[in-house]
């Protein structure tokens, strides 16, 4: 009880006095987690679209790999890239390890499935002729597919949600492929393990808040923009 | 009545779908401000007849002409499609406002905001919704979703509107209601219009012409007077409710009066077909009028039979009866004649109608 | 619908601030041979000794040093494929492997600080006060007293292993010792919460000692010494290692200024100093 009371007191100070170092690891949280988001928001949601809307032979096939990515363990996915990015590795030129450019590329990785799974499933879900009333209004194919989206944007949000959730609490592939460096590719998740190992408890709890707080913010926006878009 | 332009036509129209035949139609045409029905049963082809006028599904052979120019090529395509639109059977509106959505097909062409509040307001008003317009999609009755899909469509003020069964998934009170309120919009707006439909009377009261549709094919074409009173064949004799279809042989046959031949009985029917030709003769169950005592001369019918009561049930508002007189015969009565002639299986009658009343198709 | 358009905007344009600004940390990093890669142990990096050490470096020489920081067998495995390019590590008998191996070249001593064998206060096997690590070890398997090991390859992992075998026991299987996998601080923490015995590096106890409720009951035998050395991995097996940079961050490390500050570091925050600098002595001195 001492250590949860010591743990938030410790929060405070250190978010209070807005510590260089915490402010820093927050920021490259932030900074890393979202792009990766956004880079899976693009290929996912784009994907997905051209799965969902087009016929072709082993169409089940892909959507149900698609969906077997959704659940991709984190720390596998890490391993591999780790694996891809050594030195002597495939990709080991592009000089990327313990980076917090790999640490983008691996969390793009994780986060896509998810997001390309519920944008297949969204768009699926609107009624099946909703494509030729469109073309019928006379709309051009960009047209369509805006519509579409915009149709199916409350499904949506929630996957760019449920998205960059999964890449922001993520910690396995962030320590294996960023390498947790002092001011340079540590964040909030790979920090508080850190700090957890080192015995330093109120700070490893200072830091879980702080990332709860995060999450819970960015997830207050988007619901907002969410349930606002409910008509009345 | 002055042959009107024809504003769109087909020429070999063949579609294709994994490998077996939709739609196989030689010619076919629509004129300027027709209001043309299409009825068949389904499977006939008829929505994907209409998806293909539309340019919303590519035929494997054929040719579309709108206003003689060929439209096949993808821009002439584009260009037809945004002079005429689509209603569906679900309304299948837009998650946002009535309002929205009527303007999304001008938003479409890049239509400024005043203009576009002008013509939004000008059809909201024609379909009686402008109450609605800044009402959610999810918030509306069935009726007025389908009105504001109408007037979405209507608001592009297209050359031509096809409509797929429009009203079928809508209660007969508002059925009515939009089916007066559309055949007076289409008078006065003078729009071309193809429409799918399930239900004849409606087809019967708004269409200039029917096309009856089976498997594929155009089988007959013509005023629904035509197509109703006149089938071409015993498919469309009986698909547009000709209980009665029976196979007899011409016995006698003078000035456009024949005798027929059926099951041993003799009929009265009004043709030019030969003696000794196979027919088939389509009576209308409502031409059928049942009495109790042989009406001798109190009726102008010719063709008067004995006949038992072999079948009640129950038809709309009616009551259908199927008859024996040594042949099948289908009649129509209303509940009170039928509770006033204390009607019931098993008991005789007398079922009459007229020479006039007997269609003659030639057998085969 | 003008909400999603300025929402989309907006996510656009902050997505391009994300990039503006990770091009010049991804460019900071690019050229390789500005860059040095030193694998070491936990314990190492938990000390803090390296947050002291690294700065003055990098001032310095103008490199840049990625420390990763896992177990001394990981980080000899890093060595041994040329993921790494210099080692800073604590297994003796390992290393003298891995350069017989020819996997790393300019083994060089460091410091060393030492191993203590803590317990709970209650020391049910009375070791307290035990000269010999040895003889405490013995004790501890007669009582079979809960004993927490590392168990992952880690320097200290390999010394405790060493110990073990001069008693001529295996504990191994045994159900009083118990192996967590973890790092050192966690490793110490399962033991404080379940009273037990382990073994750790007085830098990593003197660093947890507030929070942990352990004791040191056996100190000063020579066979807890924990000694450093920093060994470059031979480029000749792995022409893709730094190896300017690895032999700049040795050369630093043995140092007059970088032993200065091993010498005092600990001494303000607890008392004592967590290492002692050994560059240039003579490894028998210390019993190697």
């Amino acid at each position: 009880m001492d250590l949860i009371l010591e743990g938030l007191i410790k929060a405070f100070q250190l978010i209070i006095a807005l510590d260089a170092e915490v402010l820093g690891i927050t920021w490259l949280s932030l900074k890393v987690s979202g792009v990766a988001t956004f880079i899976s928001v693009l290929i996912g949601i784009s994907t997905g679209m051209i799965v969902a809307l087009t016929r072709f032979p082993g169409k089940k096939f892909v959507v149900s790999v698609v969906n077997t990515g959704m659940g991709l363990p984190p720390v596998v996915v890490g391993l591999f890239v780790t694996i891809f990015l050594w030195r002597n590795g495939p990709l080991g030129f592009l000089d990327i390890l313990y980076t917090p450019t790999a640490m983008i590329f691996a969390q793009a990785v994780i986060a896509t499935p998810i997001v390309m799974g519920i944008s297949i499933a969204a768009l699926q879900n609107l009624p099946a002729k909703m494509r030729l009333q469109i073309l019928s209004l006379g709309a051009t194919r960009l047209q369509m597919v805006w519509i579409l989206l915009r149709e199916a944007r409350l499904p949506l949000m929630a996957a760019v949600m449920a998205g960059f959730g999964g890449v922001i609490s993520e910690v396995g592939a962030s320590i294996m492929v960023g390498g947790n460096i002092k001011g340079y590719s540590r964040v909030l998740t790979t920090a508080t393990v850190m700090e957890t190992g080192k015995g330093n408890f109120d700070v490893a709890f200072a830091l879980s808040i702080i990332l709860l707080f995060l999450v819970f913010l960015v997830n207050f926006l988007f619901t907002i923009i969410q349930q606002r878009e409910r008509p009345r | 009545m002055t042959l009107k332009e024809t504003i769109l036509s087909v020429e070999n129209l063949k579609v294709k779908l994994g490998g077996v035949s939709i739609l196989d139609i030689p010619s076919f045409c629509i004129r300027e401000k027709e209001f043309v029905s299409l009825i068949g049963p389904n499977g006939s082809g008829k929505s994907t007849l209409l998806l293909v006028l539309n340019c919303l599904v590519r035929p494997v052979a054929g040719r579309l002409t709108y206003r003689q120019d060929d439209i096949s090529s993808r821009e002439a395509t584009f260009d037809y499609r945004r002079k005429v639109s689509m209603v569906f059977q679900e309304p299948l509106l837009f998650d946002t406002t009535v309002y929205n959505n009527v303007a999304s097909g001008l938003k479409i062409r890049g239509m400024q905001k005043d203009e576009t509040r002008e013509r939004v307001m000008r059809y909201l008003k024609w379909f009686n919704i402008e109450h609605l317009a800044p009402r959610s999609a999810r918030k509306l009755s069935g009726g007025e979703a389908q009105r504001t899909s109408l007037a979405r469509a209507f608001a592009i003020e297209p050359d031509i509107i096809f409509l797929d069964e429009p009203f079928s998934a809508l209660d007969p009170p508002t059925r009515n209601a939009l089916t007066e309120d559309l055949a007076s919009i289409l008078r006065e707006t003078g729009i071309t219009a193809l429409m799918v439909t399930h239900d004849q009377t409606e087809a019967l009261r708004m269409s200039d012409r029917i096309i009856v549709m089976h498997n594929g094919s155009i089988v007959q074409q013509g005023t629904p007077l035509d197509v109703m009173n006149n089938p071409s064949n015993e498919f469309v004799a009986s698909f547009v409710g000709m209980d009665t279809i029976l196979q007899g042989k011409v016995v006698k046959a003078s000035d456009g009066v024949v005798t027929i031949s059926v099951s041993g009985a003799e009929i009265d029917a009004v043709s030019n077909a030969k003696f000794g030709e196979t027919v088939y003769c389509c009576i209308r169950p409502e031409n059928v009028s049942i009495e109790l005592v042989h009406p001798d001369d109190l009726t102008s019918a010719r063709n008067i039979f004995l006949a038992v009561i072999n079948d009640i049930s129950s038809f709309g508002p009616f009551l259908k009866l199927t008859l024996d007189c040594g042949f099948p015969l289908v009649s129509y009565v209303t509940r009170e004649a039928f509770a006033v002639l204390d009607l019931k299986e098993g008991k005789k009658v007398f079922a009459a109608f007229k020479a006039t009343a007997v269609h003659i198709i030639p057998g085969k | 619908m003008k909400l999603l358009k300025t929402a989309s905007f907006s996510l656009a344009a902050f997505a391009f601030a994300f990039l503006a600004t990770f091009a010049p940390t991804i460019s900071q990093a690019a050229p390789a041979n500005k860059t040095i890669i030193l694998a070491t142990t936990t314990s190492t990096q938990d000390s803090g000794l390296l947050d002291e050490l690294l700065p003055v470096f990098e001032k310095q020489t103008g490199y840049f040093v990625k420390t990763i920081s896992v177990g001394s067998g990981q980080a000899m495995k890093m060595g041994e494929k040329g993921e790494a390019d210099v080692l800073l590590v604590h297994s003796p008998d390992a290393e003298k492997k891995f350069v017989a191996e020819g996997y790393g070249v300019n083994r060089m001593l460091v410091m060393h600080n030492d191993f203590v064998i803590l317990g709970p206060k209650t020391d049910p096997a009375k070791i307290k006060g035990e000269k010999s690590a040895k003889e405490a070890l013995k004790k501890i398997a007669a009582a079979n007293a809960l004993f927490m090991s590392r168990g992952d390859n880690s320097g200290t992992h390999a010394l405790e292993k060493k110990l073990w075998k001069s008693t001529g026991m295996n504990p191994e299987g045994q159900k009083w010792y118990q192996e967590t996998g973890l790092g050192m601080g966690q490793t110490l923490s399962v033991a404080a919460e379940k009273n037990g015995y382990s073994i750790a590096d007085r830098g990593t106890y003197l660093a947890l000692k507030k929070n942990l409720g352990l004791d040191i009951l056996v100190e000063g035998d020579g066979a807890l010494l924990n000694i450093y050395h920093v060994i470059e991995v031979n480029p000749a097996k792995w022409p893709k290692v730094n190896a300017a940079g690895a032999k700049a961050f040795a050369i630093f490390v043995v140092s007059k200024k970088a032993q200065a500050i091993i010498k005092t570091y600990g001494v303000k925050k607890y008392g004592s100093p967590l290492f002692f600098p050994d560059a240039g002595k003579d490894p028998k001195s210390l019993g190697l």
